[in-house]
């Protein structure tokens, strides 16, 4: 079939055989090993766990090591190219800081009140808090998501649907103790009024996570924190 | 889906946003003058008061989908359908019933 | 936190226009059905005071609603942020509330 590979220069085309059972991933690092080994590209697992070889293919960002071509490949043509609204490094390679940083200025990690000599905090599993955390907190932050959010592109400050999944799971995380503080860091402009419920980050997790809820559940928690005279 | 559903929401919004000013002060002009009532009668003004009613259902259909997405503890996909499905039997009801 | 209260501003008046909208659209179509004259409509609007509050209220609450929502489009499409995009939205929202009030007064006093 016939692969467009967009490169750091050009658009590059490849013929590479079909066979069954063949993934994009299958696909790319056939044409780095055996036709251009220049091409850059990155994968690790290959099984669908690192979220690594997250690719734009045929305009929609996917994991390449879990996308069949039989799915993809209409008219027995691929195109491929690097993940969206990232910097490129080089060919199908995007830097990730910046997704990382928006992680950190989210508030993304984790800060307990509890020592090793304190008992357990004990969270019931079937609360509403913990469930609502539980439902996003399988991220690997593989960034399709972020690449797939149209607020990403037209607002360069915009934290992304990643970083505040993230902040939302903490905040209803019953053993976090600044919920207050990750509010704060998410409201506002580059914050979690700045989605719009276009939901392509729903729509495109591969882990089934909705980051569209998890700002929902922002928006309602700085407006009841803002109603309060909290935030 | 959303994504369409999305933008007809902004663009509509957008419409109706410079459609008011106007609409307040043909207001004015209207219950003054009979002409001006007259002249509403024409079908390129019709086409647009058409347009105008069907971007608000468009825009209140849309916004009700947001509202239900950022309010209700309900299935993503479900809210989605409901509001689109409201915006366009309320478009074609008003559309039909204003019968321009 | 401003844009917390925007936030949020714009979701309270979303309701309420929400139903000012139907309300409006089902009295229009009522209205357009008889057929009108400047005088007819008039003749049932001049001095109903329920109208002219229920009206002053839409009229306040698409003041509000509508430069939160062209603040989005004017940051994201157009590239408009800072403070003369806060202005003009200001200066919008007081246009909408003086030619609107000015319609109500008008149609309902």
């Amino acid at each position: 079939m016939r692969v467009l590979v967009k490169r750091s220069s050009a658009v590059q085309e490849f013929e590479v055989p079909r066979h069954p059972s063949q993934t994009v991933l299958d696909v790319v690092t056939y044409i780095q090993r055996k036709l251009d080994p220049t091409l850059a590209y990155r994968y690790a697992c290959r099984v669908g766990m690192c979220g690594s070889c997250a690719m734009t293919v045929n305009g929609v960002p996917r994991w390449t090591c879990r996308t069949h071509v039989d799915n993809v490949a209409g008219n027995d043509e691929l195109q491929i190219g690097p993940l969206k609204n990232l910097p490129l490094i080089r060919d199908l390679v995007t830097d990730m800081s910046e997704f990382f940083d928006k992680w950190a200025r989210a508030q993304g990690r984790f800060q307990g009140g509890r020592t090793k000599h304190d008992d357990f905090e004990k969270v019931s599993p079937d609360s509403p808090d913990r469930k609502a955390a539980d439902a996003g907190i399988e991220c690997i932050g593989c960034a399709v998501c972020y690449s797939a959010c149209n607020v990403v592109a037209a607002n360069p400050d915009y934290l992304g649907p990643a970083a505040l999944n993230r902040a939302w799971t903490l905040v209803k995380d019953a053993r976090s103790v600044d919920a207050i503080d990750k509010l704060r860091a998410v409201a506002g402009d580059a914050g979690c009024h700045a989605c719009h419920t276009h939901m392509d980050c729903t729509e495109r997790c591969p882990k089934h996570i909705s980051p569209t809820a998890a700002i929902a559940g922002l928006k309602r928690a700085t407006a009841k924190a803002a109603l309060k005279g909290e935030l | 889906m959303s994504q369409w559903v999305a933008h007809v929401h902004r663009l509509s919004g957008v419409a109706l946003a410079l459609f008011l000013p106007l609409h307040f002060w043909a207001l004015g002009n209207a219950l003054q003058l009979d002409s001006f009532l007259a002249w509403t009668e024409q079908p390129l003004v019709k086409l647009g008061e058409w347009a105008i009613v069907v971007a608000l259902a468009a825009h209140l259909g849309g916004g009700l989908r947001v509202l239900a997405l950022e309010f209700l503890p309900l299935l993503d996909w479900q809210k989605s359908l409901a509001a689109v499905a409201a915006a366009l039997t309320l478009a074609v009801g008003l559309a039909l019933a204003l019968s321009l | 936190m401003t844009q917390t209260v925007l936030w949020l501003a714009q979701r309270v008046t979303a309701a309420i226009l929400a139903v000012c909208v139907v309300v409006h659209l089902a009295t229009i179509i009522y209205a357009v059905q008889g057929g009108l004259t400047a005088a007819e409509i008039l003749g049932r609007t001049r001095g109903n005071t329920a109208w002219l509050v229920f009206y002053a209220v839409f009229v306040a609450a698409a003041a509000i609603h509508a430069p939160i929502g062209l603040r989005a489009v004017l940051g994201e499409w157009l590239k408009w942020r800072g403070i003369w995009r806060e202005v003009f939205l200001v200066f919008f929202a007081y246009t909408l509330l003086w030619f609107g009030l000015q319609a109500v007064i008008g149609v309902f006093g």
